[in-house]
């Protein structure tokens, strides 16, 4: 290929560019901007720093902790869940899989919302546990109702990278374990697990991230009275107006994802379990 | 995929046409309200634009203090804004407001005289702001779930009722409950006091059901909750819905309040602004306003209009002030104080 | 055969935890009464109403509107940067790509406030044309992703022989290269109306005033009750979806592609 033909496409990526710079890196910029300067724009760390205060520490620690629980159930469910959709006939396949994502397409929102009506102590479920006469379920406004919300929202962005990277082992190694005296327990330990880790990685990014910094679920299903760090940086920007200490907090939370994107890195080179 | 693909684009196409595109604005421009949840009722806006011709671009907010960040950056620019006292003290002192050229509001001859006397605690001349409803803010429970008597603010520490109350969730709403309780002032800077208040706060969050704003109506009609801080204006209507519920004045003494239209300096429809206010004071729309709403209306003309003579005597709907004790109105406590009732409502909510 | 019928069970068990909240929204929407703490009787009232609800269908109008131009905006653009990026160097590849990645990786609540950030020291108004550009710039990386290994798989000599043969550079693109990456092309545009049309947090952030779409009018109202007309829309939505699952698989695909959006 001769080297004007090369720079001429390089040149189509232009419009691309000049956008990422724009609307990726700029605003990027911005909240570093906020957040190490204070109101009247003179460097100060006092922002970032205000994370080791109790009340921010806390809603930090209890967002890493419920989403860390979050993402050990969806991966549990998930992965036997994918194990079994990716040994489907070929034809019920992909129509399985979409049965799964299908709950994506009805709003986020009026999902969670939802769940606050099933939960709720008037509730449908525990109208129904009241009809047999089972003592009330009352996890509503409690922690475990949120976990319960972040499970149910960010399940299939677990079971739908899990199941590209299953889907993609080869049969023929797993006959050719069997073959070779493999038992069932070690063709999973041995060589289905091991394959499938690029897709468990990349799903507990998928999940991680979104739970570690929601605030939608613990303001639906929490009843506003546990504050996560997603609610504490929201609450900043759009009730407090103090956007400088929004944007300290927000850079903190993005230390976690690069630290996450670090660790996923590390296991995986290739890009292998991605989304798509 | 494919066929997905053209099924899904002659959805489309479809949804478009009949949603149709009610983008254009009006012939004679339009204006751009911004009013809480739930606090209009929608004719008398299709009223407004078929007698004007000015499209209404309708907006909501939830608190005043997740208005003020959007008024304040600019970003979206509104022709009428309905924040409540003090934060209308904030907005003047600020710069944010335009005055009001009161010669294009003839309607306001129907607005009581003594509305305007209690706007001057924020508005000192009057300039500013229209008055729209006022009202108390109050303890509503349910006959069927409550066998104390309820007077106090101190019910909502009581551990009988644990998991069963509703708390108010903006910052000087609940400081006003804890502060009242305590005997202290609601508009206090004094580092004692609010710290007094805070630990109330704490003490009560494991009895508390959730934190909420407009919910508490909904909730309280589906019995979800046996006692709840409301505004005096959703009594009525949540009445209405389930008779078991009861408003009362707690004798510690509350806020009153009172919500009013104002301008924004940076208005792009200032003479449609005034055009709304005015339509919004005729009495016919005022008291379809409060029929609908339910909220107390400032507009005496309106209140003659009343036919319901108990909704008209209703203590609820037009209480007699003076009866009360310790009645305050919310005033603005500068950046610094806006900060510290923050913190301390963080750390609250954090706990 | 005992562990095909525990396989099954764990699906259905998994099925009924995913469906019973959609299912819960269906039955609301034929509620007669107006909250949902108490069934008032079975009606339609609702469906009258949705469709003389203005708001709702102008929130729905937006909704369909901004994903659809988001979704072929961020295709074109997203497609032509790819072969942009084939023809970088190893390094600069790896700069864009990490570039393009953060979008997607970054947390959803940071993303919102940089653009809202940007789009307050820009002075712009904001409205339509804002929440437009935040939605075209998350899903562009959706549409890279999903185009590039595509572009990775093809023998780059197919279309230099096109070009060879005296195809123009054009041509040769949309005969040689283009059906090849079409599947990928496809399902990033997929992915990216998906993406927009569910969108909640960073619309939440870059919307103006008068101006929603189905997630933020819906946020507006959970804090005052929901109104049953919005259950009857989302449930008019689910069922039109299945529907039109259902038509894609009972007719077999011309192109079979295994791979879902």
């Amino acid at each position: 290929m001769n080297k004007t033909e090369s720079l001429k496409k390089k040149l189509l990526g232009t419009p691309y560019f000049i956008w990422s710079v724009i609307f990726i890196l700029v605003p990027l910029g911005m909240v570093f901007y906020y957040g190490l300067t204070d109101r009247s724009g003179v460097f100060t760390l006092a922002n970032v720093l205000a994370i080791s205060t109790p009340e921010h520490s806390k809603a930090l620690w209890i967002a890493l902790f419920l989403s860390v629980i979050a993402t050990v159930i969806c991966l549990l469910l998930a992965y036997p869940l994918a194990m079994i959709l990716s040994r489907q006939k070929n034809g019920r396949q992909s129509f399985i899989v979409l049965i799964f994502i299908l709950p994506m397409w009805m709003n986020f929102l009026l999902r969670t919302l939802a769940w606050q009506t099933l939960l709720e102590k008037t509730g449908v479920i525990n109208s129904i546990l009241e009809f047999l006469h089972l003592p009330a379920l009352n996890i509503i406004n409690t922690p475990y109702a949120i976990i319960l919300g972040m499970v149910y929202n960010f399940l299939p962005f677990m079971v739908l990278p899990i199941y590209n990277a299953l889907s993609k082992i080869d049969i023929n190694v797993i006959n050719a374990a069997r073959d070779l005296g493999a038992n069932g327990l070690q063709v999973f330990l041995k060589i289905t697990l091991p394959l499938s880790i690029p897709g468990i990685i990349s799903g507990i990014t998928m999940v991680f991230i979104p739970a570690l910094t929601t605030f939608v679920i613990s303001k639906l299903l929490g009843g506003s009275k546990i504050l996560l760090i997603g609610n504490v940086i929201e609450e900043e920007f759009t009730q407090a107006s103090n956007w400088h200490l929004g944007s300290g907090l927000s850079i903190v939370l993005m230390l976690f994802i690069i630290i996450n994107m670090l660790l996923t890195a590390a296991f995986d080179k290739d890009g292998e379990g991605s989304f798509l | 995929m494919k066929k997905l693909l053209c099924l899904a684009l002659s959805l489309l196409f479809v949804l478009s046409l009949l949603t149709g595109c009610g983008n254009s604005a009006g012939k004679n421009g339009e204006v751009i309200v911004f009013n809480w949840g739930e606090y209009i009722d929608p004719e008398t806006l299709s009223l407004f634009e078929k007698e004007t011709g000015i499209k209404v671009v309708y907006e909501e907010f939830d608190t005043n203090e997740t208005m003020y960040p959007k008024v304040e950056t600019g970003a979206s620019a509104y022709d009428v804004i309905c924040p409540s006292d003090y934060m209308i003290q904030k907005m003047i002192d600020n710069n944010l407001l335009a005055e009001i050229n009161f010669d294009n509001i003839p309607n306001i001859k129907n607005i009581g005289e003594q509305y305007f006397e209690q706007s001057k605690e924020f508005d000192p001349e009057n300039k500013y702001s229209v008055p729209y409803c006022f009202g108390t803010v109050g303890i509503l429970y349910n006959k069927t779930m409550v066998s104390d008597p309820v007077d106090s603010w101190s019910i909502l520490w009581d551990e009988k009722y644990a998991d069963n109350i509703l708390m108010q969730d903006s910052v000087r709403d609940a400081f006003m409950v804890a502060l009242k309780l305590n005997g202290f002032s609601m508009n206090t800077l004094d580092e004692s006091q609010l710290q007094a208040a805070k630990n109330s706060l704490i003490e009560q969050k494991p009895l508390v059901q959730a934190y909420v704003i407009d919910q508490v109506r909904d909730k309280m009609i589906g019995d979800e909750a046996a006692l709840g801080v409301i505004y005096s204006g959703e009594a009525i209507y949540t009445q209405r819905e389930n008779e078991n519920l009861e408003y009362v004045v707690p004798k510690e003494g509350t806020n009153v309040w009172i919500d009013s239209w104002v301008i924004p300096k940076n208005a792009p429809n200032k003479e449609n602004a005034e055009k709304f206010i005015d339509f919004m004071c005729r009495d016919d729309i005022a008291l379809m306003n409060f029929e609908y709403i339910t909220y107390s209306t400032p507009n005496v003309a309106a209140q003659a209009l009343i036919e319901d003579e108990d909704i008209k005597n209703s203590k609820i709907a037009f209480p007699d002030l003076s009866q009360y004790e310790n009645l305050e109105t919310f005033q603005y406590l500068g950046s610094e104080g806006d900060d510290l009732y923050n913190s301390l409502w963080k750390e609250v909510k954090s706990e | 055969m005992k562990r095909n019928i525990l396989q099954k069970i764990y699906i259905a068990l998994i099925f009924i935890f995913l469906y019973a909240p959609i299912v819960t929204l269906i039955v609301l929407s034929f509620n007669g009464s107006r909250t949902r703490a108490k069934w008032g009787g079975f009606t339609l009232k609702w469906y009258s109403a949705l469709f003389q609800n203005r708001d709702i269908l102008q929130a729905l109008f937006n909704t369909l509107l901004i994903a659809l131009i988001a979704s072929i905006v961020s295709t074109i653009i997203g497609t032509i940067a790819c072969i942009a990026i084939m023809n970088l160097k190893k390094k600069s590849r790896a700069i864009v790509m990490g570039i393009t990645n953060i979008p997607m990786i970054n947390a959803e609540i940071v993303t919102g406030i940089s653009l809202m950030l940007l789009f307050i020291s820009l002075g712009l108004r904001f409205g339509l044309g804002t929440i437009l550009l935040s939605h075209i710039t998350f899903c562009i990386p959706y549409v890279i992703l999903s185009v590039m290994p595509r572009m990775q798989q093809i023998n780059p000599y197919t279309y230099e022989a096109a070009l060879d043969l005296g195809a123009g550079p054009v041509y040769g693109f949309f005969k040689v290269v283009f059906p090849d990456i079409l599947p990928g092309v496809l399902s990033g545009f997929l992915m990216a109306f998906t993406m927009s049309l569910d969108d909640f947090i960073i619309t939440h952030f870059t919307k103006g005033a008068g101006v929603d779409t189905l997630s933020t009018k819906i946020y507006t109202e959970v804090k005052k009750g929901i109104k049953p007309e919005m259950y009857a829309l989302s449930t008019i939505i689910f069922l039109t979806v299945l529907t039109l699952l259902f038509l894609v698989n009972r007719v077999p695909s011309e192109n079979q592609e295994k791979k879902g959006a």
